[in-house]
């Protein structure tokens, strides 16, 4: 202790004292302050930063998210659209039909008709002229049997029941 | 990169100071002592190491590389003259009439009488009156020297902030990450992230300054500062100081008004908290000196092995041994640094910690 | 220094030595234990070894 105290030296003591008083404040002004402000600029940027990319990248989300709804919404607009085509279609598809069957029937009517016509014209037609045929054959039969008196009662007779007949 | 040159580093300080070590000795080899008796080198060792350890008046590298510096002495007014008078502590100094001799023993000035007389007491150490003494000694000059590095250092850091943007560059790129440990890793769980600030200073000042003064003292300029019990003293002055004038009212109550204990209680714990907070900076100044003293003269003598075993194997291993313990002492440097700044943040935290009801 | 006194100093070495040690090696244990903790339990070693030491020291150059 004695030694320790013998070495003591007071100037020295004063200098430490007084030259690093003056280092602090030194320190202080020209070192430290920028330092440390200029570190918690950086730090302070970074945060800022790193806040400003989250933002960005809810912002980018929701952007996102806005384009799914619209989307959604197109393509709900779009079935509905060709669903309403579809069933627009096959309405005229039907009543197309229904319009060509009943066409295609009045016709086959008309059709039915005009030949039942026909028929009945033709069979008119040809009783007359069967008519016709029958008078003139009668009248050449008439003339070549009625030379013959027996032949020509046979035949009246044969003629009345073949009328009767008809 | 950075580890590759630091260990470069690292063996160039360490040969360069064995060298210097080792020049010293051829050169004084032939030195007398008082009585014009030859030194034993044993003698001779003892008296280098306690040269190296003792603050001196001339900043002294090589016996033909010394530099005289100012001695300024308060007795009875200003005395100035320049320390080259003293030869090396071999003449009697007469200025104004006074006449001032420096004691080997203990390196400092003292008043003699004309013929240089210092009276020695039964331990050995002078009695003779001494003058109060401001020189500018060797370890006054390497304060100084550290001061301006540092300044330069930490003022260019701070400049490279605003020319580069806000980025560091240059050397202080390597000291910014210290700078931020200190903020992190001491200021800020010490202190608290509420008071740390005004403390930043102060904590980063005496950082830099024991570890810079630490290293100086390995290199071959050898300028044991932190190895002197002024210097240490100065320093956990300034902590201690700044403790008891920064304290908040909480600190004081835990110190004179203990609360939570019986009242009795606190009668007795007011006088044992009181010498703690005078017990904490004298273990601050005790650490950090004795620490720095001890590693240098461990370090010293055995290098000095190296010249009283002079066998190559004795030789080599204290070379090998005294290589270790450099780079122990690379270490101790910046632990004893971190330690001060360290106990300085925790007692700074608890002089403004503010405590919950108990 | 007389004998009393250097053998009052090689007390206080060792038993500052073994307080020092014990508190490295819980250190140690705490960190092996939690090694996500280790900056702080070093913080915490640091301190209290440095607490020892400086008693130790005082007490050294007391004696």
């Amino acid at each position: 202790m004695e030694k320790l105290l013998n070495e003591f030296s007071v100037g020295l003591f004063f200098w430490q004292v007084v030259l690093f008083i003056g280092l602090i404040f030194l320190l202080r002004k020209f070192a430290w302050g920028p330092i440390l402000d200029a570190i918690n600029e950086r730090e302070e940027g970074i945060k800022n930063a790193l806040a400003e990319a989250d933002k960005a990248r809810q912002e980018m989300l929701n952007i996102k998210s806005d384009n799914d709804k619209v989307l959604k919404e197109a393509r709900a607009e779009r079935d509905a659209l060709l669903k309403d085509a579809r069933e627009m279609k096959e309405t005229m598809i039907s009543e197309a039909k229904e319009e060509a069957q009943v066409q295609a029937n009045k016709m086959i009517e008309q059709a039915k008709a005009a030949i039942a016509n026909e028929k009945s014209a033709a069979i008119t037609e040809m009783k007359n002229q069967m008519g016709d045929l029958s008078v003139s054959i009668a009248e050449k039969v008439v003339k070549g049997e009625l030379s013959d008196k027996k032949k020509q009662l046979q035949l009246i007779e044969q003629l009345l029941n073949e009328v009767t007949l008809n | 990169m950075y580890s590759k040159l630091r260990s470069f580093l690292t063996v160039f300080i360490l040969i360069f100071s064995l060298h210097s070590f080792a020049q010293e000795h051829g050169h004084e080899n032939e030195k007398h002592n008082e009585h014009g008796e030859k030194l034993s080198l044993k003698d001779q060792i003892k008296a280098d190491i306690k040269h190296h350890l003792q603050d001196s008046h001339d900043f002294h590298i090589t016996d033909w590389l010394t530099f005289p510096l100012p001695v300024i002495l308060w007795d009875d007014g200003l005395q100035m003259f320049m320390s080259s008078k003293f030869e090396h502590g071999h003449a009697t100094v007469e200025h104004n009439g006074n006449y001032y001799k420096i004691a080997h023993e203990t390196g400092h000035i003292y008043k003699t009488d004309a013929s240089g007389t210092i009276h020695l007491n039964k331990n050995g150490f002078p009695t003779n009156k001494m003058p109060l003494d401001f020189s500018i000694t060797k370890t006054v000059a390497m304060i100084m020297i550290t001061a301006l590095l540092m300044f330069l250092l930490f003022a260019g850091l701070a400049k490279s902030y605003t020319k580069n943007g806000g980025i560091a560059k240059g050397p202080g790129r390597f000291f910014e990450p210290i700078v931020l440990y200190v903020r992190d890793e001491i200021a800020i769980p010490n202190i608290g992230e509420k008071h740390y600030k005004k403390y930043m200073n102060y904590l980063l000042t005496i950082f830099f300054f024991i570890w810079f003064v630490n290293l100086f003292g390995l290199t071959p300029l050898g300028v044991n500062v932190t190895g002197n019990i002024a210097i240490t003293a100065a320093l956990a002055l300034l902590t201690y100081l700044i403790t008891t004038f920064t304290a908040k009212k909480d600190y004081w109550k835990h110190i004179f008004w203990m609360p939570g204990v019986p009242t009795l209680m606190k009668f007795v714990l007011a006088p044992i908290e009181l010498l703690g907070t005078f017990i904490k900076p004298f273990a601050l100044t005790m650490r950090l000196y004795a620490n720095m003293f001890a590693g240098h003269v461990v370090l010293m003598s055995i290098i000095a092995l190296m010249f009283i075993y002079k066998s190559w194997i004795g030789s080599s291993l204290s070379f090998g041994l005294a290589f270790g313990l450099s780079i122990l002492e690379l270490l101790v440097a910046a632990l004893q640094a971190y330690i001060f700044t360290v106990l300085s943040a925790l007692y700074f935290g608890s002089a403004v910690e503010e405590h919950d009801e108990h | 220094m007389d004998i009393p006194r250097i053998i009052g100093g090689g007390l206080i070495v060792i038993g500052a030595g073994i307080g020092i040690g014990r508190i490295g090696g819980s250190a140690m244990d705490a960190i092996a234990r939690q090694p996500e903790a280790t900056g702080k339990i070093q913080t915490a070693m640091l301190i209290a070894a440095a607490l020892i030491e400086g008693i130790g020291f005082a007490a050294l150059f007391a004696s």
